[in-house]
């Protein structure tokens, strides 16, 4: 990608997308809003996927799972065992006796999420591929029971109800802008450091691994090492997703996360791209306007039953690998390559 | 682990036949996933939905008065069609690329398939017809369920039918050259990319019968076969996903383990079986990574 955009230009994209996202909150409504966070959440969650699957080659499709475990941390944590007792559970004593405010859950449950990622990134290193896929798909399958079963942390399958958080420091903003700032400045922070990651050492063993693990081995890259922090970072992204995402709904319950947003992670993350942060933005709008439009497409008056949005996506994911294995981020390169190639001769 | 009080032998022979029925149909399943893997190379995400929407077709048949046994034979003629469609359609134009590339593409067909079946038939519950009826053989102080024999009797019937067209047919042979060897294969004359999309097809057959026999018990919604089908990997895995005896006694084992420890371990019960059994994959997979019955691939640099 660096052959064909100088760093100016990129430089350029990245200030203008940071202007707009600052912006926007001045031109649209709140639902809208509430939307373009949705759009901020996943983008965290897809950026540690692709982390894990596109620059280091390991399939998850349990990534739902970790966000859950973020979730709940946040939830567990905002509440405390006071918040429990006000909603009539019985909390279990390991929960802080106070409540915390909801932005310093945040890194926490980010942590929790990356431990737990890390720990599964041991079995897993004896799996690859397929055998891969599936374990983490039954992990997403068994996480809402496994959330079910231990109600004295996570409230059963009641669920836990959030109080509606509110802006700090007696800032004026209403509930969903802050909301929509606390998403993207968290996504804007773990965006430069996926960056920071990426483009270094750690990247680099990333992608030996995936391109060829023997081959890495030999020149002295420790696959273990490596797919196991992999695994713990990409988790942690994704816990820091679960614990948006628990804050923004303020709610969470075992079906928060259902198997269903595990596979359309995974989806997302190939339409965008593999290896591409670029189409990372791709995927995240995918997945939250995909579903939308594609049961009410836009300019035609039709209305179509909630799982057109699974075929829609099912289709798009097809097409994406049969036709155009880079994804969205590959046809962007494609468009742009002229225009950036005349501007790099001329510079 | 707590045992109950008083082990009752009568229940605990129910628990197994019960355990056994839920592995025929793991095992089925497997078997299909195994199929496909032996010849593709590729394990089919999409092995489950594609039993679900047959089983769906079944249903729509059986509804329309069409009675059971003709609409079984027809639901796996069509699965076969579906299968065999499936692979040359989707599967042939990516055979050469990267595993990843493949399982992402069998998991665009998971979730096409899962949103079609949805959006056909609604997300609501169905009740499926049994061909069996509702009642219990009583040996001694032991009653067996029919039910549970039946759906034993169905899918490893239809195992050892596919063993002996392997065994036995010149098709059978030549399908299982080219798992074998397909390049050799090729130049003895074999139709290689036939071949593969006939192993598709008896594999979506195969997982018709699962579906089918599956749906009287778990009831048909359209994310019925995802449980089954990871209980199904989790078999393949168990046996050596490369070992179609390995995926066929993987399968009864775990239903019959599955089943005694959710009875008789109170801890795992209803909701914890299938985090049981994925702890018991990752166990397997640390210890023994190519299975009970699987190859040990030596890879060459």
């Amino acid at each position: 990608m660096r052959r064909w955009t100088s760093p100016a230009l990129q430089g350029l994209v990245l200030a203008v997308a940071v202007v707009l996202i600052a912006l926007l909150p001045r031109f649209t409504s709140e639902f809208r809003l509430g939307q373009f966070t949705y759009v901020a959440i996943y983008f965290v969650a897809l950026l540690g996927l692709n982390i894990l699957t596109g620059y280091n080659g390991q399939i998850s499709l349990g990534h739902a799972a970790f966000m859950g475990i973020g979730g709940y941390t946040a939830a567990v944590l905002i509440l405390g065992r006071k918040g429990f007792e006000l909603l009539g559970q019985h909390p279990s004593h390991v929960i802080p006796d106070h409540g915390m405010r909801a932005v310093f859950t945040i890194p926490i449950a980010g942590l929790v999420a990356g431990a737990t990622g890390y720990l599964f990134g041991i079995p897993a290193l004896r799996l690859g591929g397929h055998s891969l896929a599936l374990a983490t798909l039954a992990v997403a399958v068994s996480f809402p029971a496994v959330a079910k079963r231990f109600e004295h942390l996570t409230g059963g399958g009641g669920g836990l109800s959030l109080p509606l958080p509110h802006a700090p420091l007696g800032w004026h903003i209403s509930t969903p802008h802050w909301l929509y700032y606390e998403a993207w400045v968290s996504a804007g922070i773990l965006f430069v450091v996926a960056w920071l990651l990426v483009r270094g050492r750690v990247g680099r063993a990333w992608r030996a691994i995936r391109d060829g693990e023997i081959a890495a081995v030999s020149s002295g890259v420790s696959p273990a090492v490596y797919k196991t922090l992999a695994f713990g970072i990409s988790a942690a992204y994704a816990g820091v997703a679960g614990a948006l995402f628990a804050i923004q709904v303020s709610y969470i319950n075992p079906d928060t996360f259902p198997v269903t947003l595990s596979i359309l992670l995974l989806a997302s993350v190939v339409i965008g791209g593999l290896s591409s942060l670029s189409g990372v933005i791709v995927g995240a709008l995918v997945l939250e306007f995909l579903p939308i439009y594609a049961q009410a497409p836009p300019l035609l008056h039709l209305h179509f039953a909630k799982q057109a949005g699974p075929v829609v996506f099912g289709i798009a994911l097809m097409v994406i690998v049969l036709l155009m294995p880079g994804g969205a981020a590959s046809l962007i390169r494609r468009i742009t390559r002229p225009v950036t190639g005349a501007l790099a001769r001329k510079g | 682990m707590p045992l109950p009080l008083a082990f009752i032998w009568s229940e605990f022979a129910q628990q197994v036949t019960g355990g056994l029925a839920a592995g025929a149909i793991y095992a089925s399943l497997a078997l299909a996933l195994v199929l496909i893997y032996q010849t593709t190379n590729v394990v089919n995400f999409a092995q489950g939905e594609m039993a679900t929407f047959t089983t769906y077709i079944a249903w729509t048949m059986m509804k329309h008065g069409v009675s059971y046994w003709p609409a079984f034979v027809l639901t796996l003629l069509i699965a076969f069609g579906g299968g065999v469609a499936v692979e040359r359609v989707l599967i042939r134009p990516v055979e050469h690329r990267p595993e990843i590339v493949i399982v992402i593409l069998t998991i665009g067909m998971l979730i096409t398939i899962n949103g079609l079946t949805g959006w056909i038939w609604g997300a609501e519950v169905k009740a499926f017809d049994s061909p069996f009826p509702n009642r219990s053989l009583v040996l001694g102080n032991v009653s067996i369920s029919i039910q549970d024999i039946g759906t034993f009797g169905v899918c490893l019937g239809t195992v050892a039918v596919l063993w002996l067209f392997f065994r036995f047919t010149t098709l059978g042979l030549a399908m299982r050259s080219v798992a074998f060897n397909p390049d050799a294969s090729r130049l003895m004359g074999v139709r290689v990319g036939w071949m593969l999309a006939l192993g598709w097809g008896l594999a979506a057959a195969l997982g018709s019968v699962a579906g089918m026999m599956a749906a009287p018990t778990v009831f048909l919604d359209p994310d019925m076969m995802l449980v089954v089908l990871i209980y199904a990997f989790a078999a393949a895995v168990l046996g050596g996903i490369d070992s179609p005896v390995g995926a066929v006694v993987g399968g009864l084992l775990l239903g019959v383990v599955i089943n005694l420890l959710g009875s008789y371990v109170s801890f795992v019960g209803q909701e914890l079986r299938l985090p049981t059994a994925l702890a018991v994959l990752l166990l397997v997979l640390v210890i023994r990574p190519t299975g009970l019955f699987g190859r040990v691939v030596v890879q060459r640099v």
